[in-house]
């Protein structure tokens, strides 16, 4: 076959599955840790940071099954403290912020622009090892002797008054910031030079636009936050003073600095999982997604407006009231994006030809959750309001709907969809229908309380408290139990499907988009031939890629609704 | 006490708007979410794989559409923030009458001070319905936050900075009063109670003398005994003079400062100039005042500000050459007060204005007599001083 336009949905070569694929031509220690292969080290990352998300699941537990009690009783408070600020450092950078750009990004994008790898292959895989020679140093800091000063540092308690491994650990963090920050110029550089004859801008898939407007808060808020904690570790180790007033610093200096970077890393974490509802929402309706330029101009307004809004998170902290004024409205304006982004997805499923799927079942669940969150936020932007709600359960409860609801809903759709292009097996669809059903009500079950328990005014990262909130936590600590059981039904059946999985061809879903029209799992180069574009991304009007042949061998035959 | 509760009480005059704004955006929150659960679901189930309706028509595209759906949308976004901004400007900048409380965490606890009765508590407040109440925050080590979710308030306690945020109570009760700013270990217990009582029971609280075992001495009585031992009026004295400017009608005068700024001398600017006088050297003086960043704690630091407050408000002389009198300056007072520890009686405003005199010329020898302040000729003088 030529260079030339390949009609979507016809294969490079059939027999490509008898080829050595990424994953069988060679099985060397060696070649999985020093390979430059977008893919293996795509696979690389999604085994770092199932672990990381597992260390933070695990100290998330023992949260909950301290809060149990309003009096404690596993733990001493400071074990608490510790036990907190492991969850949100290893839940935040170890596990969101990579999640999903390094793993399935790192996988599809190129596959997605018809390129044979990223633009610096060799700074992909440093980028690997920074992220592991960072997490292990911060984990180590927090498993030997721990860190107590939440996620969020704040100084001058992190910068002089606590006695915990905050140093070692901050450097641990600084190390895996770079690892981000070279993901990102990976990723913009590959989107802007690597794209296939024909693939225009507005021809690219959601998911690559996600990623390029990712990749640019990354670059650009990374590097403050470095500088951010580098500046800690100097007041810490040198006493020079920068926040701490006592030796002559500010202390909301290190608050602008640090959301400066904290804030827009939701949207680092957000969007990737936006793009992928896009990918989701379209292949299971068979559809166009509506408004496609506006779902794009709203993921590069997100961008741009997520650099404005970070003083909202500091409108108690005696910043001046005018500038509290000016972060508020900028805070609600970004809602509007977010908006119109879900509005989109629902005009997409309106007169869409719906397969409930296990992707486009987290996909429906991440628009519901996402929808909650976002809405509660504007809770937050409210001045009046969030003098009451800010540093309470609410605004945990708002955050983990966007976190959990939104981002790691959105992750698990992306992984189950893009599962059999990666691995060449189809997990039990039934398993992840059930564990998908299973996550959204064990995640309203377990934050839901948490938006009354904020309301009524329970502060967050306490170890003890008043009683008549027991009710609530008791509440919320059933539902995360839950929780924890659909996180870990997938964990042991992508495990299984890689041995007993049925084998699938390239395009079990009939999806659009190059990374269907190369076999599963991809050959080590990916395309034989770079093809050359000649349609608009989500042409679903012309049938698909193997949507016959994938009766047999694609989609369970049971799980599958009838057509 | 419920153990179900859904909603917190109602507490304060604040409390009320952050409820009325709180309600409009949970019937916002639940209107959207309402919408987009039915439509997702209607349409997700009506359009299924295999079900027999009629797909034409799904366009793709509609730009009419998406501006109709996201103009309303900022529109509601701007009246939400335009019915913030009133409430929140004003929740942190205290009405004048505001008796103030003058509040200091450290880990981790809570230490307050009425300023009008002396009375201190410790993680414990009692005021009256019906008074607004300021109070003035500052940490002695990391970020506090002082909250009390009754009256919907909250602030944080900066190291070295004031901030201020006030109430008016409503409705008598006991309401939690929690740290909100995580501050290590024992963060969440620091904390305790917010008495609101009604203003007979306050009155019978404040004349036992509240919690204190102690007689109270209020903030501007410990002020100014700190000034005497510290020989404050050595330099300073009751007009500008050649090592040091005075002190009367300082509170609220524009100052020039060396650095070329220009700034209202507040009780953040007197603060810094006791603890650390070389970064707000004024116009005209040398450095001689010596740090008392060191060797005076925030409550002292606190004293000493609240008893130069005393000392007359110099607002009136900003921009102006001969200034109306201050207040205290020419209010009459009852003689005797001076020396003794005063009974608390609300009326201490007066109490320090006899000895200031004294104590600027003299910090040794203790006025034998009161006299009145003479507020016209200071204040003509520190009205030159700003030029």
């Amino acid at each position: 076959m030529s260079d030339a336009a390949i009609p979507p949905g016809i294969l490079i070569e059939r027999e490509s599955a008898n080829r050595p694929n990424y994953l069988n031509w060679s099985h060397t220690v060696k070649d999985w840790l020093l390979t430059s292969d977008h893919k293996r080290i795509a696979i690389l990352y999604l085994i770092s940071i199932t672990f990381m998300f597992g260390l933070g699941g695990i100290a998330a537990m023992a949260i909950r099954a301290e809060l149990v009690l309003p009096h404690g009783h596993l733990m001493e408070s400071e074990t608490y403290n510790k036990v907190f600020t492991m969850h949100g450092v290893v839940m935040i950078f170890f596990f969101l912020v990579p999640s999903i750009p390094a793993t399935l990004g790192n996988f599809v994008l190129p596959l997605m622009i018809g390129a044979r790898d990223l633009a610096f292959p060799r700074l992909n895989l440093l980028s690997w090892y920074l992220y592991t020679i960072g997490g292990v140093i911060s984990l180590g800091a927090m498993i030997c002797g721990g860190v107590d000063a939440g996620w969020t540092f704040y100084t001058p308690y992190s910068s002089i008054y606590s006695n915990s491994n905050i140093s070692v650990t901050l450097l641990g963090l600084f190390i895996a910031g770079f690892s981000s920050i070279t993901t990102g110029i990976n990723f913009i550089v590959t989107i802007h030079k690597m794209r296939a004859p024909g693939l225009t801008w507005m021809r690219l898939p959601l998911f690559v636009w996600a990623h390029y407007a990712t990749s640019v808060i990354i670059v650009l808020g990374t590097p403050v936050v470095a500088v951010t904690l580098g500046l800690v570790l100097t007041e810490r180790l040198l006493h020079i003073g920068i926040f701490d007033p006592a030796i002559g610093g500010d202390p909301i200096l290190f608050q602008h600095m640090f959301w400066f970077y904290s804030h827009p890393a939701v949207y680092i974490m957000i969007l990737p999982s936006m793009g992928i509802i896009s990918e989701v929402v379209a292949c299971f309706c068979r559809k166009r997604v509506f408004g496609y330029s506006f779902v794009c101009g709203s993921t590069l307004a997100i961008a741009g407006f997520g650099f404005m809004v970070w003083g909202h998170h500091m409108f108690i902290t005696g910043q001046s009231v005018y500038t509290g004024m000016i972060f508020s409205a900028l805070t609600f304006i970004v809602a509007v994006p977010s908006a119109i982004k879900v509005f989109n997805w629902t005009a997409t499923i309106y007169k869409g030809e719906v397969v409930f799927s296990a992707p486009m079942i987290y996909a429906l669940g991440f628009i519901g959750l996402f929808t909650i969150g976002g809405l509660t936020g504007l809770y937050c932007a409210s001045l009046t309001v969030d003098v009451h709600i800010n540093m309470t359960y609410f605004i945990v409860a708002h955050f983990h709907y966007v976190m959990v609801g939104g981002a790691t809903l959105g992750y698990l759709a992306g992984l189950h969809f893009w599962w059999p292009k990666m691995t060449g097996r189809m997990y039990p669809e039934g398993w992840a229908k059930l564990s998908a059903g299973l996550v959204f009500v064990g995640f309203n079950l377990t934050f839901f309380p948490q938006f009354i328990l904020g309301w009524l005014g329970m502060p967050r990262r306490y170890h003890y408290y008043p009683v008549e909130f027991q009710t609530w936590h008791v509440l919320s600590t059933a539902g995360a139990t839950v929780l924890a059981v659909s996180y870990i039904i997938p964990i042991i059946y992508f495990i299984w499907s890689l041995k007993y999985g049925e084998k699938v061809g390239p395009n079990p879903w009939g999806a659009a988009g190059l990374e269907w029209t190369i076999s599963s799992p991809p050959l080590p180069h990916n395309f034989d031939n770079l093809p050359t574009v000649t349609w608009e991304a989500y042409n679903y009007e012309v049938p698909h890629a193997d949507e016959e042949v994938d009766h047999s061998g694609g989609i369970v035959g049971d799980e599958q609704p009838s057509h | 006490m419920n153990n179900f509760p859904l909603l917190p009480d109602q507490a304060s005059t604040y409390a009320t708007q952050v409820d009325a704004i709180g309600l409009a955006l949970t019937s916002l929150t639940a209107f959207f979410t309402a919408v987009v659960f039915i439509l997702v679901t209607v349409f997700a189930i009506r359009y299924r794989r295999g079900s027999n309706v009629n797909r034409k028509t799904a366009g793709d595209h509609n730009t009419w559409v998406e501006i109709a759906w996201s103009l309303p949308l900022v529109g509601i976004a701007l009246v939400m923030f335009v019915w913030n901004v009133k409430p929140y400007a004003e929740v942190f900048n205290p009405p004048p009458d505001a008796e103030e409380i003058f509040v200091i965490g450290k880990r981790w606890m809570w230490h307050l001070q009425h300023s009008v009765n002396g009375i201190r508590e410790n993680n414990e407040l009692h005021v009256p319905v019906g008074r607004p109440f300021k109070l003035t925050l500052i940490s002695q080590d990391v970020i506090h936050g002082f909250y009390v979710p009754d009256f919907r308030i909250k602030r944080d306690a900066m190291p070295g900075q004031y901030n201020t945020v006030w109430f008016t109570a409503t409705k008598p009760g006991k309401h939690h009063l929690f740290c909100s700013e995580y501050c290590g270990t024992d963060h969440s217990q620091m904390g305790g109670w917010v008495y609101v009582m009604t203003p007979g029971d306050y009155n019978n609280w404040v004349r036992s003398g509240g919690t204190s075992a102690a007689p109270p001495k209020t903030p501007e009585q410990a002020g100014y005994e700190l000034f005497t031992q510290l020989a404050c009026g050595n330099c300073h004295k009751n007009q500008d003079a050649i090592r040091a400017p005075t002190l009367y009608n300082l509170y609220g005068r524009q100052r020039n400062l060396q650095n070329g700024k220009v700034v209202t001398a507040d009780d953040s600017y007197i603060r810094k100039a006791i603890r650390t006088p070389e970064e707000v050297l004024l116009q005209g003086y040398n450095a001689t005042m010596p740090t008392y960043k060191d060797s005076l704690d925030e409550e002292q630091v606190h004293d000493l500000i609240m008893y130069i407050k005393s000392l007359g408000n110099g607002a009136a002389t900003n921009g102006k050459t001969a200034a109306t009198a201050p207040k205290q300056g020419n209010k009459p007072t009852s003689e005797g007060e001076q020396q003794v520890t005063p009974v608390v009686t609300g009326a201490t405003q007066a109490n320090s204005a006899p000895q200031v005199d004294t104590a600027l010329s003299n910090p040794t020898v203790k006025p034998a007599k009161p006299t009145t302040l003479p507020g016209n000729a200071t204040s003509t003088v520190g009205g030159s001083t700003t030029r």
